[in-house]
């Protein structure tokens, strides 16, 4: 589903940010990336989105190889891809409800289609009664659920979280990658960059460790 | 159990044809036409939630497109009204010298009698001299003179009702009569107010074209605005995979709302203007006995100014937005 053919990432302040990168990650694959900040994590996320792109080698999402999309063709490759950031980027001055039908609005569903799938969504992570709420009136585990839902409303192939648990406490943290794991359960490839080894460790999928932008364990599943 | 699974894959295929057929052309209409629906009360809404500033700059652009329009209609004024004056041209005959004054009667009456000539006058040497000695102060050279220099003198005035030219073509023909001396049309101080208002058309063109320009970017200067606070929103709807279009497009609904409500401001001062100066200017009017009204924008020209300032306001939001959007991605 994701194939990483020898990327290279050279800034142009001349730091490495990945070198001669990689890994093949299957459609029913949960993976975990991890290695210290600066390792690389975000940059192999970014590369996915389209954020990025490889100053060598070949990325390839689905078949179709990224070095072939223009910048015209980058918003219909997003919405492809689910993602989760670290510190949820939602709208704050937009209900739980619109936050999650973005993607929604974005790909040109009908309404009844949209409160039907956001509903789904929010119902999945367990916010459905908090619809109405404003984002700043959530907890940041809440915030970080209405993410989720956000990223998973399109029904993506692939799901991308950079540093999902970063600012929760263990138990919230292991409640976020349990519902991952089940997002990962009905087919969806997921993706999870995280530092904290304690938590990825106990989940028993494969381990990506990066370090100085270089893959030193988890090439292959 | 079979025929059970059948019936699955059958439901199954369905449920995955309608799902394709959503981005069938006619749902990406539909799509299409739904986000500009949301843009645009959207946008109409952000434009209301803070009405001092939106007042501030309907106010800004009325203003910049009420003057040239103000006085585009001024002038439309005084066009109107010197063209009623374009027919009291009149046409001097002076005639030949040696001629009778009998003579000059019976030519008088001749050309009374054309069917392009409204009314004429016999001025004879004699009046002239009469008159000039009067009027002139001349008085003493004039009786130092052996002999009357003035000739005979037909003042003739082209039917009311005939255009400049009609009034030239009588005088050429006029002109041409063997006992005509000389034919002169007196319409010099037509002809310079008719420069003149040629020459302030020009100018209002030209300050209602900076003003024009100046609009545009004030509303580029706004919508820049607009976009600089929504900077986060932007870029996380481009995360999420959203086109520049569909970013772009409540920033020109914006535009476009700041662009109508100008126009809009503007015509009601054109208004506000025009309906102040009627009663003096009728009173004006019937002081020198003239059926003279004065003419406001019209129900068109309202609805020309609005339509003018919705597109400035595309215009302005289109700059502001070709050159900010691309700019702002995600990092």
């Amino acid at each position: 589903m994701i194939s990483f053919d020898r990327v290279s990432k050279r800034f142009a302040q001349g730091h490495d940010a990945l070198r001669e990168v990689s890994v093949d990650i299957g459609k029913d694959e949960l993976v975990f990336i991890t290695g210290h900040s600066g390792a690389g994590k975000t940059t192999l996320l970014r590369m996915i989105m389209l954020m990025e792109r490889p100053s060598r080698g070949q990325v390839t999402i689905d078949g179709q190889n990224l070095a072939a999309i223009g910048p015209r063709g980058i918003p219909r490759h997003r919405r492809n891809i689910g993602v989760v950031f670290q510190n949820h980027r939602l709208l704050m001055d937009r209900t739980v409800f619109d936050n999650v039908a973005l993607p929604l609005i974005i790909a040109g569903y009908d309404q009844r289609e949209v409160g039907r799938r956001v509903r789904a969504a929010l119902d999945k992570v367990g916010l459905l009664k908090r619809e109405r709420a404003m984002p700043v009136t959530l907890s940041g585990g809440e915030q970080q659920r209405v993410g989720i839902a956000r990223a998973v409303v399109g029904k993506p192939k692939i799901i991308l979280a950079d540093e999902p648990t970063g600012n929760l406490d263990p138990a919230l943290s292991a409640e976020i990658m349990q519902l991952f794991e089940e997002f990962n359960q009905v087919g969806v490839t997921v993706l999870i960059a995280s530092h904290d080894l304690a938590l990825i460790s106990r989940l028993r999928h494969r381990i990506i460790t990066l370090r100085e932008g270089r893959l030193v364990a988890g090439s292959k599943a | 159990m079979t025929g059970r699974g059948a019936a699955g894959r059958a439901t199954a295929g369905r449920r995955e044809g309608a799902s394709q057929s959503r981005t069938g052309w006619r749902d990406r209409y539909n799509a299409w036409l739904m986000h500009h629906r949301l843009s645009a009360a959207d946008s109409m809404n952000r434009v209301l939630d803070n009405p001092v500033s939106s007042a501030m700059t309907w106010l800004v652009i009325g203003i910049a497109l009420a003057l040239p329009t103000g006085l585009n209609v001024a002038l439309d004024n005084v066009s109107q009204l010197s063209a009623s004056w374009d027919s009291p041209a009149q046409i001097s005959l002076f005639l030949q010298d040696g001629i009778s004054e009998d003579r000059a009667r019976q030519l008088r009456e001749e050309v009374a009698a054309r069917e392009d000539v409204a009314q004429t006058l016999f001025v004879s040497r004699d009046e002239a001299l009469e008159e000039f000695r009067a009027l002139s102060g001349f008085a003493d050279v004039l009786a130092s003179l052996e002999h009357n220099p003035l000739p005979h003198l037909i003042l003739v005035s082209p039917v009311g009702s005939s255009p400049q030219s009609a009034a030239v073509a009588l005088r050429a023909e006029l002109a041409g009569y063997p006992d005509v001396a000389q034919a002169v049309l007196d319409m010099e101080w037509l002809q310079r107010l008719n420069s003149l208002m040629e020459l302030s058309r020009r100018l209002v063109l030209a300050v209602g074209g900076l003003l024009v320009v100046g609009v545009v970017l004030i509303l580029g200067n706004t919508i820049r605005l607009a976009i600089e606070s929504r900077r986060d929103e932007i870029v996380i709807v481009k995360l999420v995979g959203g086109s520049n279009a569909f970013v772009r497009r409540p920033f020109l609904y914006t535009g476009l709302w700041y662009g109508v409500g100008g126009g809009l401001f503007a015509a009601l001062l054109v208004a506000a203007s025009l309906w102040l100066l009627r009663q003096p200017i009728s009173e004006l009017a019937t002081l020198y006995q003239s059926e003279f009204r004065l003419r406001g924008l019209g129900v068109m020209g309202g609805l020309n100014l609005i339509i003018l300032g919705g597109l400035l306001g595309l215009a302005g939001s289109w700059l502001a937005v070709a050159r900010h959007l691309v700019e702002i991605q995600p990092r």
